[in-house]
């Protein structure tokens, strides 16, 4: 009774979480879907090839994306993985007012920081670059790499570490062989975050981007501020398409208790 | 001694990010907000951009949509997750992890375009309305988009946030309150007896800490309001951002007064939350 009553609530849950991706998938490859047709009169693939275009905006785009978001995680793993040392490993005075100070970018939005930061940037040539929208995409990714990667270091016990420094092993050898391949899971998904958060950003992107760095989202909010339907959700698969496939990632390669505590952690609900 | 120091090394990249990137920008934005703005002659430090702020309407319309529309979404999706968590939490853990954890992880952008072509006049509601004859034109289909009650608004953030908090409840659900609420039924405790003397304080800090996340969040998110909102009033941080963008420079001071107090209002959620965590934290090793 209870399973019975838990399983149509799945179902439910299930078709309520599934409903906007409806409207997406129809309209990304409708022809003619005139009011007030339940279905669409006439099917094309003008949205795919919209994406898919040699040249185009679309691919452009992607790949900005693609290279900003990789370099961020990559950048947010190497910051963010000492950090998750110190506050995960070690107990020490403080410690409570340090995770406050790394954990406010995610909690105040960064959006103020950021129009703060532009005429510095612009003074410095970074304004309307790749390398500045790189170093503001950092703001809201190294707070959850760091995060992240303290939950990983707060489980372990730093037995195996001492193991190898008994036998010979100097710290760096220590962390290389023992530390890094042990914390490998945390790591990857402190990265993947890092990298969804990057894919993610609208304002930051803009705000520093000024226009001359298009990302993905640029193309799509452009897209949904005006009247094609068709691109516009060809454009929103594409966008969710990283989400789907880390999930997917996640649930396949890691542990259960890892991925809850990854994706419960907070949250990419914090994402976008 | 060693210790402190190596701890020291290990912080400073991820502080100095933080500290320069961050806190730089924000102490820059405090600065221009007094107006000091050498960049167009202007070096007089004064309150006026507050003043203004303060003192117009613009300000206060803004003011109370962003907690209109944070306190709306904060609600609805604390209620509707703790209900979901409820009927959920006997079902197959693992399947229910999975299912939450796609809107948690989709882009707020990606949502709010899903569901601005169900609930547009021409989207999948008006069309199935029309099917079953109740409206014959789309506009006649109620406006949930650009709307005063900022419905569409609020229904992406609920889509994104419900999961979110599920997840948090379903946690500390399947942990002591099953074990507790097992004993009360022994004991004789009817279902709402259970639920409210013994399952609700065990799940209420983790809820009220979810929620604070997801109101701070609400108020100072971006993109959904400048997609679905209208243009009058607009949610603080697109205020601050359409003066930002204006071509009168006088207008930044203004700016990045609506960026503090954005700033300070979201600082002061955090701080909340960040002490029932640790509170909470506490409860659970004493």
């Amino acid at each position: 009774m209870r399973k019975r009553q838990s399983k149509a609530g799945l179902l439910l849950v299930t078709a309520l979480v599934a409903l906007p991706f409806v409207p997406l998938f129809v309209w990304a490859f409708a022809g003619e879907w005139r009011f007030p047709d339940l279905v669409p009169a006439e099917w094309s693939l003008r949205g795919i090839q919209h994406l898919a275009e040699p040249g185009g905006r679309v691919l452009a785009a992607t790949l900005n994306s693609l290279l900003i978001g990789v370099s961020v995680a990559l950048a947010s793993v190497v910051v963010g993985l000492p950090a998750g040392m110190a506050l995960g490993g070690y107990e020490w005075r403080f410690k409570g007012i340090v995770i406050f100070v790394i954990l406010l970018p995610i909690l105040v939005p960064p959006l103020a920081s950021t129009m703060g930061v532009h005429l510095t940037f612009i003074r410095l040539g970074l304004a309307d670059t790749m390398l500045g929208v790189f170093l503001v995409h950092l703001v809201p990714t190294v707070p959850y790499t760091a995060i992240i990667l303290t939950s990983i270091f707060a489980e372990r016990t730093g037995d195996l570490e001492e193991a190898a420094r008994t036998l010979g092993a100097n710290p760096w050898q220590a962390f290389w062989y023992v530390t890094l391949p042990e914390a490998a899971p945390g790591v990857a998904v402190a990265g993947l975050f890092a990298f969804l958060i990057s894919w993610g950003q609208y304002i930051l992107t803009l705000l520093i981007g000024g226009g001359n760095v298009v990302t993905l989202p640029m193309l799509l909010f452009s897209a949904a501020s005006g009247n094609d339907p068709v691109i516009t959700s060809a454009l929103a698969i594409v966008f969710a398409l990283p989400a789907v496939l880390a999930l997917i990632v996640a649930l396949r390669y890691l542990k259960p208790s890892e991925t809850d505590d990854a994706c419960g952690f907070l949250g990419l609900g914090k994402v976008s | 001694m060693g210790g402190r120091i190596k701890i020291a090394l290990l912080l400073t990249p991820a502080l100095l990010v933080i500290g320069v990137l961050f806190g730089g920008g924000l102490i820059s934005a405090v600065i221009q907000s007094l107006g000091y703005l050498p960049a167009i002659g202007q070096t007089q430090i004064s309150l006026d951009a507050y003043d203004q702020v303060l003192t117009g309407d613009d300000f206060l319309d803004s003011f109370l949509l962003t907690v209109y529309i944070a306190g709306a979404s904060t609600v609805f999706s604390t209620v509707l997750a703790v209900l979901a968590a409820l009927a959920l939490r006997h079902g197959s853990g693992r399947l229910s992890t999975v299912v939450f954890q796609l809107p948690i992880t989709i882009p707020h952008l990606v949502a709010a375009v899903g569901i601005a072509l169900i609930i547009s006049q021409t989207g999948l509601g008006a069309r199935l309305a029309a099917a079953l004859g109740l409206i014959g034109e789309p506009r006649e289909f109620p406006a949930l988009l650009y709307d005063r009650y900022s419905v569409g608004i609020i229904l992406t953030y609920v889509w994104k946030e419900v999961p979110f908090i599920a997840l948090v409840v379903l946690a500390s659900l399947r942990g002591v309150a099953g074990e507790l609420e097992d004993v009360a039924r022994t004991l004789g405790a009817n279902a709402w007896q259970r639920f409210w003397f013994v399952v609700f304080p065990v799940i209420a800090p983790g809820i009220i800490a979810a929620s604070l996340i997801v109101f701070a969040f609400t108020f100072g998110a971006f993109e959904v309001p400048y997609l679905l909102g209208k243009t009058y009033p607009t949610i603080l941080p697109v205020m601050a951002y359409n003066e930002y963008r204006d071509v009168e420079l006088t207008a930044r001071p203004v700016a990045m007064a609506i960026n503090v107090l954005i700033s300070f209002i979201t600082a002061v959620f955090a701080a909340l939350y960040l002490r029932l965590a640790r509170d909470l934290g506490r409860r659970r090793d004493p």
